[in-house]
């Protein structure tokens, strides 16, 4: 499974502080320790204290990028900003997302092609969270169209199911995890799927848990990318051993260690 | 027609055997193998660096159980390892050897360490292609002789083996010591073959010094459980498995001769070593090591059919 680390996150209190302060150590700190841990990608959010985004995520990413290699996500509602990331990210980015709607399509998905980024495409529109598996089928459709004619390649777009929290919409769980089986007969080349993990524990008391037992659930659907806490040990060792389970790797004794020092 | 290709994200790690003089050695040559991006000759999909290297098969004691066929080229040297390995060099233009410290087995020779080590130290000066040198296979005194003949083999980087999941630090710790490639030796085993690599490379010898010996099976004696692990391991490794990314190394001589159909009839030996020989190539050998000069001659037209040299 492809892990982004979800902690470099200007809404995470150390983070914002270290956004306005411009600490680049406790940037780098950050960045290191998820990458530690096996961490393939990191997620760039400035936050929403970030009086200066556009300039913002160009610091942090400059400030990453003298730490590690890694892709990194650029994760921004606004345009601008991913555009002000895309120009100094060196190893291949991924746009940290679009919607299904047209306005927003239009934006992103030639900024995608532009600057030869991956994209994610949340199956969310203006008229609001979708509230089974076939809206999500259909607004994931709307975004595999537009890329299709775009030309931009299939294989790079992440299609998001929108992860909602269990204690508000419990009856959703297995509407998103079909969504996620499903998503892969939408075209061939088939889109990847990814989600954003820790929304489906928020505002319950035993969040790791519900997340890796989400997560592993996710991953027997064909989930092959998840944006989540790599610092969590008990959620990484579960991602791993999915991927074991699934037979995407090849079992050995020391798979764990094996995982992390790829 | 539009060919559907696959792309690769991993690359099998590109191992140098011998030390030429620049590099601290005496080998008039080094071997390269490995580097694949692509799996055997789907050129289109991607880079095939090296193409796979025959070592030629030879003991430091007369072997015993070889049939008359597999002396016979031989026949004159076999008693005198030294004459046997130039004979390779000289008649066969083997361009490297891999030398089986037989002689050094209790119930062999029993020679000691440091009788072994003056063995390496003469045949170094005797031949000038890279050398890849194996125990007798008793476990207790390969401990004891391996470290030594390391040693005496120091800054030629030759491959030495083998290391196995229940005996590998003491034959690490010389290859580190001493700056030589090892043999990752499993039973047939995907998941021990990968748990060796992890626990090899914990001891500090880099990926690009381990060659995996998978263990195989001659014609009719499992060659297709030896092809589908090895076909298994190197499809791990284009997707990126970097523990399983070692190029192989296959005793195919070992284990055709000792096939009954191979010692029956007097071609038909060489037949067997060359057929085995081919679908290991096709499964993703980087080393070959082999007996017969004729199966060898064979083999090596067939690689230049598949290279294109």
């Amino acid at each position: 499974m492809f892990i982004i680390g979800e902690l470099i996150n200007g809404m995470y209190k150390n983070i914002g502080r270290a956004i306005k302060d411009k600490d680049k150590a406790a940037i780098q700190k950050c960045a290191l320790d998820q990458v530690k841990v096996g961490a393939d990608a990191l997620d760039v959010n400035c936050g929403p204290a970030s009086r200066d985004p556009v300039f913002d995520i160009r610091w942090l990413i400059e400030s990453i990028q003298e730490v590690t290699d890694k892709p990194l996500a650029l994760d921004s509602s606004k345009p601008a900003v991913i555009e002000s990331g895309l120009k100094v990210a060196k190893a291949r980015a991924i746009i940290n997302s679009t919607t299904a709607d047209l306005e927003k399509l239009e934006i992103l998905v030639p900024l995608a092609k532009k600057y030869n980024a991956k994209l994610i495409g949340l199956t969310i529109s203006s008229k609001g969270i979708p509230q089974n598996k076939d809206q999500r089928l259909e607004l994931a459709a709307a975004i595999v169209a537009n890329c299709s004619d775009a030309g931009l390649p299939i294989e790079d777009l992440y299609l998001d199911p929108i992860v909602m929290p269990v204690n508000v919409a419990q009856a959703q769980m297995c509407e998103i995890l079909e969504a996620i089986r499903e998503f892969k007969i939408i075209s061939d080349p088939a889109p990847k799927s990814i989600i954003g993990l820790s929304n489906v524990s928020q505002g319950a008391c035993v969040r790791s848990l519900i997340n890796r037992t989400f997560l592993t659930m996710a991953a027997a659907f064909g989930l092959d990318a998840a944006i989540l806490d790599p610092l969590d040990k008990e959620l990484m060792d579960a991602a791993v051993t999915s991927d074991l389970i699934m037979n995407k790797n090849i079992y050995c004794d020391s798979y764990l260690d094996a995982y992390r020092k790829k | 027609m539009e060919l559907s290709l696959e792309k690769w994200s991993g690359a099998v790690s590109t191992v140098s055997i011998g030390a030429s003089k620049e590099e601290g050695g005496t080998r008039s040559a080094v071997l390269k193998v490995g580097g694949q991006k692509t799996l055997p000759y789907l050129s289109a999909e991607g880079q095939i660096p090296y193409r796979p290297q025959i070592a030629f098969e030879v003991w430091d004691i007369a072997p015993l159980d070889w049939p008359q066929e597999l002396l016979r080229p031989y026949q004159a040297v076999i008693k005198d390892p030294l004459s046997w390995a130039q004979k390779c060099v000289t008649d066969y233009g083997a361009k490297s050897i891999c030398l089986r410290l037989m002689a050094a087995h209790p119930d062999f020779g029993d020679r000691t360490a440091q009788q072994e080590a003056d063995f390496i130290r003469d045949l170094l000066k005797k031949i000038s292609v890279p050398l890849i040198i194996t125990g007798c296979g008793d476990d207790a005194k390969d401990n004891l002789v391996l470290p030594v003949c390391c040693e005496a083999a120091r800054g030629e980087r030759c491959l030495v083996g083998s290391a196995m999941q229940d005996n590998y630090k003491t034959l690490v710790a010389a290859a580190l010591a001493d700056g030589h490639n090892i043999i990752a030796e499993s039973p047939i085993d995907i998941n021990i073959a990968k748990q060796l690599n992890i626990l090899i490379s914990d001891m500090g010898l880099g990926l690009e010094r381990i060659v995996i010996n998978p263990t195989i099976g001659a014609l009719g004696y499992g060659l297709e459980y030896a092809y589908s692990i090895m076909e298994r391991a190197r499809l791990a490794a284009l997707a990126g498995d970097r523990m399983m990314s070692s190029p192989f190394i296959c005793f195919v001589g070992q284990e055709s001769w000792r096939a009954k159909e191979a010692k029956d009839e007097a071609q038909r030996g060489i037949l067997w070593e060359a057929i085995t020989a081919t679908a290991l190539i096709q499964a993703g050998a980087d080393i070959l090591v082999m007996r017969h000069p004729k199966a060898i001659e064979k083999i090596e037209k067939y690689i230049n059919s598949l290279t294109g040299d």
